[in-house]
């Protein structure tokens, strides 16, 4: 809604956001873009201090996984090629991992869980970290473009093999498992949560 | 030369992507300069820094434009420049128009400049009688074809070989079916040359002017500004106000940055700095506001004025790569373009900052930080707020907000929506409903998250 250029009627869901979450010490979200809207967004005109405390304490799953809760051993095991999509909200909104445009050290939250998992084999892609194309009311105001993305995305993990692609994402994953379907493709989607806690 | 359509970018996009081979063409040729400016920045492990400090360099400026551009103009004049303001566009076409005329020229040779596009010079001039060819080889491509640039570093970067030889066979006369890049080269050389030694005006875009100084700087890689400007009796320089630097040290932080951003070059192939007119010539220099003092005073938006025009932004951007230059109907296209063109036309260029899935690579990429993927996001808010929105979306998200801030409805509403996915998928699953069209729906839930966890918790 926000990203469509209507933050201005949101402040209902602010409001029962902050009404449902204000109590917890962290919320977690398996999803980075929504976490990244309640990060720069959430606003609240009547109780303005309690909205950034809100908004301070939510995490991305795999961010909590690495800096709250500091895991260091996983018992999952998960012997198939995997693929991984990087999703910009997380990735350039949230730092979960570093990125490819910049000079910077290397590092993946995503990516350093998942080779805790046994038997997983990661695969690399061309171009690690290219949008996929979901981008919100985009995926149907701009249907052409992306989903030309999408298939680009997707055909990326295909060439190199991949079994299942993974994400810590939910809309780019519905995005490329439509795109998937509709190519009759085996390849499977799955989110991270499913393979960290796998077996 | 901007396209006249009425045509948005999600049309013209759609158009593009008929022909999805050609898509993956222009996809793969840009990522592979995108990847080449990678390269070269990952090789300067100060490059962050160096960004930073164009940033600062620029942000400076802008909150003293007013002081620096009296500086550069008084340096100017003392070195025998002369001076021009222009508010907008049609005051600037009019200068350039009366310097012929004084001349009394009616050819002349240009070389790039983005700001002569945004002013529609080309059109202007040719209404009232007077020749340009554009000596830049890409600029030339598309003017024979008729057709604006699609992209501000590289303007013929849409037409493949083949098409340029074509081009030439019927403007230039080569033979038909040549595609050698090296013989079509040469062939614009060939052409050019006799353009450059026969025009006795020339006028060239500006990267930098310096305050502290009076020069100014024009990068190219041809050296067709310079051939231009050394030949001709009057050199006319067309300036956006914005591109002002106070001093001339400050050049090596943005001449490190320009190509290496643009092309993956260390430095342009030619660096010029112009400064005062060769004995018997004229040099002048127009500095053009055209809508730069009303997005200056736009506190969010007036950031996007530090751009240096380098094209990093679009040749990163997955979706410039999959629509091409012409779908954003404007002068400067890509994610730059969809920030500075509102700006000029809220109602014209609405479309623009939604040609995008703030996916936020082009802030990464920009040697002068300028946060564009925010600025889309903003200017979203205020084309909406400003009216300039399609009224089913409008409708969709009035919807939205009532189901996302009552739980009750919420809930109804994803019941139903599950229940209409199971029983009747036909409801969702029809070329309606755009997302269905190259994509399937997700599988339905049996049942919602809130319902399996009251179960399982």
């Amino acid at each position: 809604m926000a990203n469509s250029g209507f933050e201005h009627l949101t402040t209902g869901c602010n409001e029962l956001f902050i009404k449902n979450f204000a109590e917890f010490d962290y919320i977690v979200a398996p999803s980075g873009s929504c976490v990244l809207h309640i990060r720069d967004h959430l606003h609240d005109d009547k109780q303005p201090g309690v909205a950034e405390n809100v908004s301070h304490k939510i995490y991305e799953l795999t961010s909590f996984l690495t800096d709250v809760l500091k895991v260091k051993n996983l018992d999952a095991k998960f012997p198939h090629r995997v693929g991984v999509h990087q999703s910009c909200h997380g990735q350039r909104g949230l730092h979960i991992s570093s990125m490819s445009e910049l000079v910077e050290p290397e590092y993946s939250k995503p990516l350093s869980l998942l080779k805790m998992v046994k038997d997983i084999d990661l695969i690399e892609l061309s171009r690690e970290d290219e949008c996929c194309g979901f981008g919100g009311t985009f995926c149907v105001t701009e249907e052409a473009v992306s989903v030309k993305m999408g298939k680009d995305r997707v055909a990326d993990h295909l060439q190199h093999g991949a079994e299942y692609i993974t994400g810590a994402d939910m809309s780019c994953l519905m995005h490329m498992e439509g795109i998937l379907k509709r190519e009759g493709s085996k390849v499977k989607v799955i989110h991270i949560a499913e393979i960290l806690n796998g077996e | 030369m901007t396209e006249q359509t009425t045509k948005d970018h999600a049309e013209l996009a759609d158009e593009f992507n008929k022909d999805e081979e050609r898509v993956n063409w222009h996809d793969e040729t840009l990522w592979w300069i995108r990847a080449k400016r990678d390269k070269a920045a990952h090789k300067l492990p100060e490059w962050e820094e160096l960004r930073e400090a164009a940033s600062n360099i620029k942000n400076n400026v802008l909150s003293n434009l007013h002081d620096y551009l009296l500086q550069f103009e008084k340096n100017a004049i003392a070195n025998g420049v002369h001076v021009h303001w222009a508010a907008n566009a049609a005051e600037h076409n009019r200068i350039v128009h009366e310097l012929l005329n004084k001349t009394g020229v009616t050819r002349m040779v240009k070389s790039k400049s983005m700001l002569t596009e945004e002013c529609g010079l080309n059109e202007y001039l040719a209404e009232h009688g007077i020749e340009v060819i554009d000596s830049d080889l890409g600029e030339r491509i598309v003017q024979l074809a008729e057709e604006p640039p699609s992209h501000i570093v590289l303007p013929c970067i849409h037409k493949k070989k083949e098409e340029i030889g074509e081009i030439f066979h019927q403007y230039l006369g080569i033979e038909a079916g040549i595609s050698d890049p090296q013989f079509l080269t040469e062939t614009a050389r060939q052409h050019l040359r006799e353009v450059f030694i026969t025009r006795k005006a020339a006028l060239t875009g500006v990267n930098f002017a310096i305050a502290e100084t009076g020069e100014f700087v024009v990068c190219t890689n041809e050296g067709n500004a310079d051939m231009g400007a050394h030949l001709a009796d009057i050199h006319i320089a067309s300036m956006g106000i914005e591109k002002i630097i106070p001093e001339r040290k400050h050049m090596s932080v943005f001449l490190r940055l320009l190509t290496r951003s643009a092309t993956g070059q260390p430095i342009t192939t030619y660096s010029s700095h112009f400064k005062k007119p060769r004995e018997g010539s004229e040099m002048h220099i127009i500095l053009v506001d055209n809508g730069r003092t009303v997005q200056l005073g736009r506190k969010d938006f007036r950031n996007s004025l530090k751009c240096i025009r380098c094209g990093a932004c679009m040749n990163t951007c997955p979706v410039y790569r999959r629509s091409g230059g012409h779908s954003y109907h404007t002068a400067v296209a890509g994610p730059i373009g969809s920030i500075l063109a509102p700006n000029l036309d809220m109602e014209k260029y609405a479309d623009l900052p939604f040609a995008s899935t703030l996916c936020g690579s082009c802030s990464n990429v920009c040697p002068v930080k300028i946060d564009i993927h925010d600025q889309l996001y903003k200017w979203r808010q205020v084309l909406v707020q400003n009216g300039y929105t399609p009224k089913a979306k409008k409708a969709g998200m009035q919807i939205m907000t009532w189901t996302l801030s009552s739980p009750s409805i919420y809930h109804t509403a994803g019941k139903a929506g599950r229940w209409v996915m199971k029983h009747a998928p036909f409801a969702v699953n029809n070329k309606l409903n755009p997302w269905y069209k190259q994509r399937d729906m997700p599988e339905p839930p049996k049942q919602s998250f809130g319902e399996w966890y009251k179960q399982n918790r």
